[in-house]
């Protein structure tokens, strides 16, 4: 069955599937229904308020769910690696901080809710600006330009005080007295379920966009670009135009900064928020269509949670970062989607085991890094922020040579540990997948 | 068709004033021993590099100059002699990409794919010609050398171009399938005019009803398979062992 000419003479035609619409309605209504649920899952009763730090955090996810997904349209989509993404994020941003302001003082007759919009719009024009630049490039090229891109206007920012306000940024007020629903914005609530529908809007358009004819000329592209010459397309107006309409949902994100923190500075557009949108693409996996939208999700966690817990919360993401792109480079979504064909072949029971163990020997690795690390941040960082370390409630003397020693046993034995039945995963893997009947769904 | 076409290399000249006439829905075949030039040519005609100097049209258009997806626009298609495809896209998708744009949607990101009944429709069929329905979902970098081949040809095919240029079809493939391969690009390339570059002189003989024979950059020699054989040039060049 390997080559046409022993396929057999029967013919079976398919039906084709998947006539009805682009996509199935009840993933959706499900992620709206757990968005809108959430907040209340985290309600504090005893004072008959939402949670300000679980509301912020949730707020901030829905917003870099939106910039994550722009982000994959070039990343995963085209194959581009774009480091401007932060810029296009920033200048819907800027924008929508300057209409606030003009709407405040009644300049500007437009509700709050369609504010993002406008911000989409920025976002769209000036991506059309520096796309024209650097999408006439590909892969290691354009990747150079972009970032030249945003070193360009992240000095840009600190420079011209009229549109950016210089290293201070510019604060606006959302409470700008217009709304469609008569909502007046001043509490976080609003804001939140305002972030929400607009991320609800901009995933559903990004997820039709990958079912249209150019979004499948953007796959094609980043396949072979120049087999796409030869079926007609220009592989430079693909690019163009897919670049073009991630800045238009950058910018709907950054929008959505401006009116939930009502202050845009120079770090809305900077190199380090585009680095985390690749963080967000990537661990979550760049692929798949949801993977950008698990790495957004996690890595924010991980940035308001670990953060609090932690100074060192950034070695902790650029580990998981390096360990997924050595280990895992079709992210999250990938490990979960190469177990499918295990699955459907009911064989997933045979490395349950495997990864059962697998477990301890993690943790106490884990265990072990997070304790070097920790130590050796409360060496420096730590002594200097007068701060005491503790686990699990206790405190440490890093002075003592015993919790050095232990973190450098559980590192080291679990380290070798963890090899070992990593080992054993492999040849159960390998095991499990040659016995499987040869197939190559497509993902 | 071709008019005086060369082609520089830095200081050396591949192709060495090719002049070429392919009467429309004729099945022409090049031929000639490695390093002739044969698949430059094939990269001229199809724009992948600028001729250096000539003219190339096709019917009352020049098409030296122009960009590859602008040549392909206008109704000439090529395959590739090392198999080029969307290998993360599964074949449906290749095929389907392949009609796009000469089915009208342009770089449409307002369609939605699954619901175009017509263009569905079309890749169905195609892919039924092919004998790759079976493995229509299927990831192309996946598929056995042969049936990416055959979506190759398939890829070519598509886009309902007027002139399709064939390179090497039939490379690598073992007796059998090369049978397969003769039939299929015979099927689908009927009505049009076919320009393929060929090894196997069974192929040649079998489906070409014009020879040209390229040698260094030249053509020696074009006609009909009878007069080629017959040439006592191309019997030296080129054919010696199966001439005798």
């Amino acid at each position: 069955m390997t080559s046409p000419v022993q396929m057999p003479e029967v013919r079976v035609r398919r039906p084709l599937q998947r006539r009805t619409f682009g996509f199935r309605i009840w993933p959706w209504l499900v992620t709206l229904a757990i968005c809108i649920a959430l907040p209340w899952v985290f309600y504090d009763w005893h004072h008959g308020r939402h949670s300000g730090f679980m509301l912020s955090m949730l707020s901030q996810m829905g917003m870099m769910v939106i910039f994550a997904l722009s982000f994959n349209m070039l990343l995963g989509q085209a194959g581009l690696l774009s480091f401007c993404h932060s810029v296009l994020f920033g200048f819907g941003g800027y924008t929508t901080v300057h209409l606030l302001n003009a709407a405040g003082a009644g300049e500007l007759p437009v509700p709050i809710e369609l504010m993002p919009l406008l911000a989409g719009l920025s976002g769209l024009a000036f991506a059309i600006v520096i796309g024209f630049i650097a999408t006439r490039q590909r892969s290691t090229a354009f990747a150079m330009i972009t970032l030249g891109i945003v070193q360009l206007m992240t000095t840009a920012a600190t420079m011209f005080h009229h549109f950016f306000g210089g290293e201070g940024g510019i604060n606006t007020d959302r409470q700008i007295g217009i709304s469609l629903f008569g909502l007046d914005y001043g509490s976080s609530t609003q804001v939140y379920y305002l972030i929400i529908a607009w991320m609800m809007i901009a995933a559903i358009a990004m997820y039709y966009h990958t079912g249209t004819p150019l979004g499948r000329m953007a796959n094609a592209c980043r396949d072979n670009h120049e087999r796409a010459q030869f079926v007609g397309y220009d592989p430079k107006v693909v690019r163009f135009l897919q670049f073009a309409l991630s800045g238009f949902f950058a910018g709907i994100g950054g929008g959505l900064f401006a009116i939930t923190y009502e202050i845009v500075t120079f770090d809305a557009v900077a190199a380090p928020l585009a680095a985390n949108a690749l963080l967000m693409a990537y661990i979550g996996g760049a692929t798949t269509f949801v993977g950008p939208v698990l790495g957004a999700i996690l890595i924010t966690a991980l940035r308001s949670g670990v953060s609090l817990m932690s100074n060192s919360w950034l070695v902790y993401v650029g580990i998981l970062f390096i360990g997924m792109v050595t280990f895992a480079p079709a992210g999250l979504t990938g490990i979960v989607l190469a177990h499918a064909p295990i699955a459907r072949a009911g064989q997933l029971h045979r490395l349950w085991l495997s990864y059962l163990r697998l477990l301890v020997p993690s943790l106490l690795t884990l265990l072990g890094f997070v304790g070097m690390v920790e130590l050796l941040s409360f060496l420096t960082i730590g002594a200097a922020q007068g701060k005491q370390l503790s686990l699990f409630g206790y405190p440490l003397d890093i002075a003592s040579t015993a919790p050095w020693l232990a973190a450098m046993f559980c590192l080291v034995a679990g380290g070798w540990w963890l090899w070992y039945e990593t080992d054993r995963v492999r040849l159960a893997w390998k095991d499990v997948v040659t016995a499987l009947p040869r197939s190559g769904a497509a993902t | 068709m071709l008019r005086d076409v060369r082609k520089r290399f830095g200081p050396v000249e591949v192709i060495r004033g090719v002049t070429m006439d392919v009467a429309a829905g004729e099945r022409h075949a090049l031929i000639g021993p490695n390093g002739a030039g044969k698949t430059t040519l094939f990269n001229l005609i199809s724009g992948r590099f600028p001729v250096t100097s000539g003219e190339i049209s096709v019917g009352a258009s020049r098409i030296d100059g122009l960009p590859p997806h602008r040549i392909n626009r206008l109704g000439i298609s090529r395959s590739f002699q090392i198999t080029s495809i969307f290998h993360r896209l599964s074949v449906f998708e290749n095929i389907r990409c392949a009609l796009l744009w000469s089915q009208g949607y342009r770089y449409s990101f307002w369609h939605p794919l699954s619901r175009q009944c017509g263009l569905n429709e079309s890749t169905e069929r195609l892919l039924e010609d092919l004998n790759l329905t079976a493995r229509r979902d299927t990831v192309a970098g996946l598929l056995s050398y042969a049936e990416q081949r055959a979506l190759e040809i398939g890829m070519t095919v598509a886009g309902g171009a007027s002139v399709i240029l064939l390179d090497e079809p039939t490379a690598g493939m073992s007796h059998s399938e090369t049978e397969y391969a003769v039939a299929l690009i015979r099927r689908l390339t009927q009505g049009r005019t076919l320009v393929m570059v060929e090894h196997d002189m069974k192929v040649v003989f079998d489906l070409a009803d014009t020879i040209s024979v390229m040698v260094y950059g030249v053509i020696i020699a074009s006609g009909s398979p009878v007069d080629i054989r017959a040439n006592r040039a191309v019997q030296e060049a080129y054919l010696g062992a199966l001439a005798a």
